[in-house]
């Protein structure tokens, strides 16, 4: 990592873990933790709290709280990292709460998630926390019976002193728990996965019965007395600028409180800016936005549009790369020399992150300083961009943290939050910032559009000679870097090539190239982030590449997982890039893709215009198959029948919430595999609401089937990997149903014609 | 000149525009914001409520329109989640961010409570208006079947 010093070419993985750094909190200077235990728990019973370090507390009436990091937006961190801790403290697991924990950056590095990471990043600090904590309380247990700690062993939130059945609460033993001197958490072994009590268990979510009854609060539930409502009419051309307004009638109607103009703030934030509506409901605010009268400029890229971006893409598909990611072997000329040649380019559309619960943030902004409500995926983040706004230090602004309606990465930007801060320091009073369904639409960061030219070529027998694949791409960090940024092979490997760079299967002559266009339209992570597309790319070609051979594409994949087990790592940039870092285990593929075959009943008789088709992809250090079975309808309609998930995660800590975070993944890519479709026209989006933005509504969700690849080990991400390998099972299943290939998502269904002939 | 409102069996009245729909009143003016903000134009269901106990969206209903029925929101539909929609979303562990979910509920109480033994494809085509982004669609569909073999 030689060039990682500098924060723009840190991988997104690598900046985001970066920033929630747990581990190093358990080596707090004993002074904080003490302050905020004391804040915690209130002055009167801070003497007696045990604080083994700053994340958990036990309290002499026996409750155990944890302060959670991970911000809640659907994924259950408050289920899953307590169950770590439980496990090893040998807690009663009623008797733990959780609480999210605050801004005060000195102690809490990271407030965030992202990357799929919020289990294992806390996989060892919460075990070891628990650990360490049960043995200071065995230890306390021993020292006020006087025997020796080796007759005594927790359970279940007691010590229990085995010879004499004596027994101690943990309540108990805080005293002089809290008393002891520190025993290192390196020290306390941790227990065998054998004895787990709660990993590994089907354990009820802490946060579903609050969100069954409406008092789950998210952001845009925060009340504040006195508090106001405010919309902003940003400028919808990407790029452009408020030009002049007219808020005459806007100020007339009735609850209207406040009109303004709103300056757009440039990177890393990349507002728009706009005209912004204050008033005494969220109501009046929308409807005296339509009565403003507005002219935009529309900015230096006004007349883009998605035709002119795809004829900028298929020239760059066919002239030079300005990056060689991969050059292993020489593929072109071994292309060239095979004795059968496969091509193919497949295309993805821009995609909205739409999540239920649009973007919002209530801030009051006084004299003492400023107080945030918001809901995010990385809240020091937001509270260092409002000091910087503000030049309010950060010590004297409070970002409460949220429950998050959905996010998928969206609230990985803190776009909102600074526009709110805008509005509220004009305001001075306590003022919510919504965003109508129309702003999350139109004014979304979305999954780049990118095309993926594959070629590749074949011996007699069929075996892959070569593979080349050019990705031409609108790419995330250009948005928000100096277009400098994609002159450097590090930043280019590590932000735009998605899992492209490893390519799972062992070929001899492989080669990645990239090649970026320019737009105007923002663009961020999507849940999974490039993977989706690569992995479409990927695992739509290996099933022609199979088809082109004569083969059926699961036992082809299966062989070249062999293969790639004999000649590992060669063309793995990633392996080369970060030696250190977890890498494809060729056996872990083929084991997701054997469980999902076999569940599915890969090979057996389907009912008539029925067909399957199976993917899988590594990401985020898990694996995902997927087989789907489709058909298609007269009208071109794809119906997606049956979904079944293989799925390796390491330790699955919860095995109902990696079911829940697949499930949720199949049918989240389904919006974006069948109908969802971001268009530009002028640099604005020209969808604006569900009926247009089409999403996956029940009727067309599929069977799910999830199936967990028993294993052990550090737990990796599971919000993210069940994503990439759906899009490419469902156009395999396509083919295989109808003989059609899809080459593009979302698919069209014009590309069905004449009641689509079998599969020859 | 306010208008009052029977929530939950209790009063409420507002000042706001009669124009004003039921959803903002009930968020902005009543703060029971259990019902959710999620499109403004009828599409996704996360505003749903009862009216006289039939499904609605709040969002396309002015308060003023309400007259003398009884609205009930997702705070109402029990006192201590036991409504069997509610208990069967917490036995099918349903929710992930949680958010649409109100909506799903409550248009899945007005469904059953009309139709208490539906067909799959009943229960798909009653469902199809409320949008969930977590995809939590496979476990609300078996949340309800659970919810109808409990009340049988």
């Amino acid at each position: 990592m030689a060039t990682g010093a500098q924060a723009n070419t840190v991988g997104r993985r690598d900046f985001l873990k970066g920033g929630a750094a747990l581990v190093l909190g358990f080596y707090l200077p004993s002074r904080s933790s003490r302050i905020l235990a004391a804040q915690a728990a209130g002055s009167e019973a801070a003497g007696k709290i045990f604080k083994p370090n700053a994340w958990i507390r036990i309290t002499p009436d026996n409750q155990i709280t944890l302060l959670v990091e991970k911000p809640e937006m659907g994924q259950g961190p408050r289920t899953v990292i307590p169950m770590m801790l439980a496990d090893e403290l040998e807690a009663d697991w009623s008797s733990i709460h959780v609480e999210q924990a605050p801004t005060i950056p000195e102690i809490y590095k990271g407030l965030s998630t992202g990357g799929s990471g919020a289990v294992e990043d806390t996989w060892d600090s919460m075990r070891k926390v628990g650990a360490q904590a049960r043995e200071m309380l065995t230890v306390a247990a021993a020292e006020q019976w006087n025997v020796d700690r080796k007759e005594c062993r927790a359970e279940n939130g007691a010590v229990i002193h085995a010879p004499s059945g004596r027994r101690f609460t943990y309540g108990e033993l805080v005293e002089t728990a809290s008393k002891l001197p520190e025993i290192k958490a390196e020290s306390v072994p941790l227990k065998d996965p054998k004895n787990y009590r709660y990993i590994g268990k089907r354990v009820p979510r802490t946060d579903v019965p609050a969100k069954v009854d409406g008092s789950a609060a998210f952001g845009i539930d925060v009340r504040v007395p006195g508090m106001l409502y405010a919309v902003i009419a940003r400028c919808p051309h990407f790029g452009g600028k408020l030009a002049a307004f007219d808020d005459k009638d806007a100020k007339a109607m009735p609850g209207v409180q406040a009109v303004f103009a709103v300056a757009p703030l440039g990177r890393p934030l990349n507002t728009a800016g706009g005209v912004a509506v204050v008033a005494d409901s969220t109501w009046s605010a929308i409807q005296a936005r339509k009565a403003l009268k507005i002219t935009w400029d529309k900015g230096p890229d006004g007349d883009e549009t998605s035709a002119g971006l795809r004829k900028q893409i298929e020239q760059a598909a066919a002239g030079a790369p300005t990056f060689v990611a991969v050059n292993h072997g020489d593929a072109l000329k071994a292309i060239e020399g095979a004795p059968k040649k496969v091509e193919a380019s497949y295309e993805l559309a821009f995609q909205a992150h739409a999540t239920m619960e649009p973007m919002n943030t209530t801030v009051h902004v006084r004299d003492d300083g400023i107080e945030v409500w918001t809901p995010t995926q990385w809240a020091d983040a937001i509270q260092g961009t409002v000091a910087q706004l503000s030049k309010v230090p950060p010590g004297k602004i409070t970002v409460h943290m949220t429950l998050s309606g959905g996010s998928f990465g969206r609230r990985a930007q803190w776009d909102y939050a600074a526009e709110a801060w805008q509005v509220a320091d004009q305001v001075r009073k306590p003022v919510q910032l919504l965003w109508t369904r129309e702003d999350d639409i139109q004014h979304g960061f979305y999954r780049p559009y990118s095309h993926h030219h594959l070629s590749g070529g074949l011996d007699s027998q069929g075996n892959i000679v070569a593979w080349s694949h050019r990705i031409v791409s609108t790419p995330i960090r250009a948005y928000f870097d100096p277009p400098d940024s994609l002159k450097d092979p590090h930043h280019v490997a590590a932000q735009e090539l998605g899992g492209a760079d490893v390519l799972p299967y062992g070929v001899p002559n492989f080669r990645l190239d990239f090649a970026p266009v320019h737009s105007a339209v923002p663009r961020a992570w999507w849940r999974s982030v490039e993977n989706s597309s690569t992995a479409f790319a990927n695992g739509c070609f290996v099933d022609e590449l199979a088809r082109a051979a004569g083969r059926d594409p699961y036992q082809y994949q299966m062989e070249l997982l062999d293969e790639q087990q004999r000649t590992l790592g060669a063309q793995n940039l990633a392996a080369v890039m970060w030696p250190d870092q977890p890498h494809l285990d060729p056996k872990r593929f083929q084991a997701v893709l054997k469980l999902a075959a076999g569940k599915s009943g890969w090979g057996k008789p389907l009912p008539a215009g029925r067909g399957r088709g199976i993917a899988a992809h590594y990401s985020f250090d898990s694996y995902v198959a997927h087989v789907a079975e489709v058909s298609v309808g007269k009208d071109g309609t794809v119906r997606v029948h049956r979904v079944v998930s293989a799925v390796d995660c390491g330790t699955a800590v919860n095995p109902d919430g990696v079911a829940a975070m697949t499930e949720g993944a199949v049918n989240y890519a389904l919006t974006a595999v069948l109908t969802g479709e971001i268009t530009i026209k002028d640099a604005a989006v020209e969808q604006s609401n569900f009926n247009d933005y089409q999403v996956l509504r029940l009727a067309q969700a599929p069977e799910i089937e999830v199936h967990i690849v028993p294993g052990g080990g550090k737990p990796s991400g599971m919000g993210e990997p069940g994503v990439p390998p759906l899009g490419p099972a469902v156009a395999n299943a396509v083919f295989a149903a109808t003989g059609v290939r899809v080459r593009r998502l979302p698919i069209d269904p014009g590309i069905f014609k004449d009641g689509h002939a079998q599969a020859g | 000149m306010a208008i009052t409102l029977k929530v939950n069996g209790k009063d409420y009245s507002t000042s706001l525009d009669p124009q004003t729909p039921l959803l903002w009143v009930l968020r902005d003016g009543f703060n029971l914001t259990g019902t959710k903000y999620g499109c403004g134009a009828g599409l996704c269901g996360a505003c749903t409520v009862h009216l006289d106990g039939e499904a609605v969206r709040s969002c396309q209903t002015p308060v003023g329109s309400v007259g003398s029925r009884k609205v009930t929101t997702i705070e109402g539909l029990s006192a201590d989640r036991t409504h069997p929609v509610q208990a069967a979303w917490i036995a099918e562990q349903v929710p992930q961010c949680g958010y649409c979910q109100s909506g799903q509920i409550m248009q899945a109480a007005a469904f059953l409570a009309g139709k208490p033994h539906p067909s799959s494809e009943e229960i798909d085509q009653a469902m199809s208006g409320n949008i969930c982004r977590c995809g939590t669609y496979q476990r609300i569909r078996r949340a309800i079947q659970r919810a109808a073999g409990e009340a049988a």
